[in-house]
């Protein structure tokens, strides 16, 4: 997978933990997976489409992702596993958002969807052609995970039969 | 952060509509709006439900998200100025690319703003559309991105 593809998504996920939960973000592992996803915690997936397609699942521990919501929403909220599924899903709309604002901004012209809570415990099934980085992040509240299975669409044609990376 | 609380003509308070499909966005803009001593005068969840939430509420700013199911924020955007040329409407997404931003300001938007929202430049944006005087132009469209 290209580097200049990834890039994107490591330098906006930091700025957006950076903002949301005002630490640092640490990459502390990185490692390509050509098989299923195993959520660890509370995973968001967004699909992306056009020119640059694939997918890209956030994922974060619960108790982490309950003390963010928190924190954003003020001491009177309680936050429960419901409201840390939606700061999940909100984070990761902002960190595929930021990325793709910047690969946009630099001539690709995509679609990005809206974030889905990724609940599948069994993994999620790759493209044939696809790896996944998968990047994990250390931070005081807790590890957040990144895994982007990203390409451009033209490397595609006429490599191999299309498998719906969307679709588990 | 402390905010000096919001004026509109002669009201007490700026009333808004947050258009989220994210109900923790949603409060998350909510807080913000009221930390601006501003009210909430509704909210959405999408494109569809916020031109009928803008038609019985009239609010003085609507704060519209773009990536939305069933309509999007840009979309909604055409529909509520065609109906309502006044409307004062701020775009705030994630995805902030230049041809998101120009077709939302291009179908009336006002304004656009970058999540993950900073309260103080949602603050002056807010001040600027409602045409505050005192306010100073905030960052345009190309220093928007952080």
């Amino acid at each position: 997978m290209k580097m200049e593809l990834i890039q994107p998504f490591i330098n906006s996920l930091d700025a957006v933990i950076a903002e949301t939960m005002g630490c640092p973000a640490q990459i502390a592992d990185v490692t390509m997976e050509e098989g299923n996803y195993k959520r660890t915690g509370i995973a968001a997936l967004v699909g992306i489409s056009g020119e640059i397609e694939g997918r890209v699942i956030l994922d974060m521990d619960t108790v982490a992702a309950q003390q963010v919501s928190a924190d954003l929403t003020g001491p009177a909220s309680n936050p429960t596993e419901e409201t840390a599924r939606e700061t999940v899903c909100e984070l990761t709309n902002m960190v595929i958002g930021n990325a793709v604002t910047q690969l946009n901004n630099h001539g690709f012209k995509f679609r990005v969807h809206p974030p889905e809570i990724y609940s599948l415990d069994g993994g999620l099934q790759g493209a044939l052609d696809t790896e996944a980085v998968v990047l994990r992040f250390e931070t005081p509240k807790g590890a957040v995970y990144l895994n982007i299975a990203v390409r451009y669409k033209q490397r595609r044609s006429g490599e191999h039969a299309h498998v719906n990376v969307l679709c588990p | 952060m402390e905010f000096k609380p919001l004026t509109c003509e002669d009201q007490p308070k700026v009333r808004f509509l947050v258009v989220d499909d994210s109900v923790f966005a949603r409060k998350n803009l909510c807080k913000m709006v009221q930390a601006f001593g501003g009210e909430v005068a509704g909210e959405a969840g999408d494109g569809c439900a916020a031109i009928t939430e803008y038609a019985s509420t009239h609010p003085d700013i609507v704060l519209m998200d773009i990536t939305m199911p069933k309509m999007e924020g840009i979309e909604a955007v055409e529909h509520i100025v065609r109906d309502h040329p006044e409307a004062r409407i701020v775009m705030v997404s994630s995805v902030g690319y230049q041809d998101n931003i120009l077709s939302a300001l291009q179908k009336g938007a006002r304004h656009f703003v970058q999540k993950p929202v900073k309260p103080e430049a949602l603050y002056e944006i807010i001040r600027y559309v409602l045409n505050d005087p005192v306010a100073q132009a905030p960052a345009t469209v190309g220093e928007v991105q952080s």
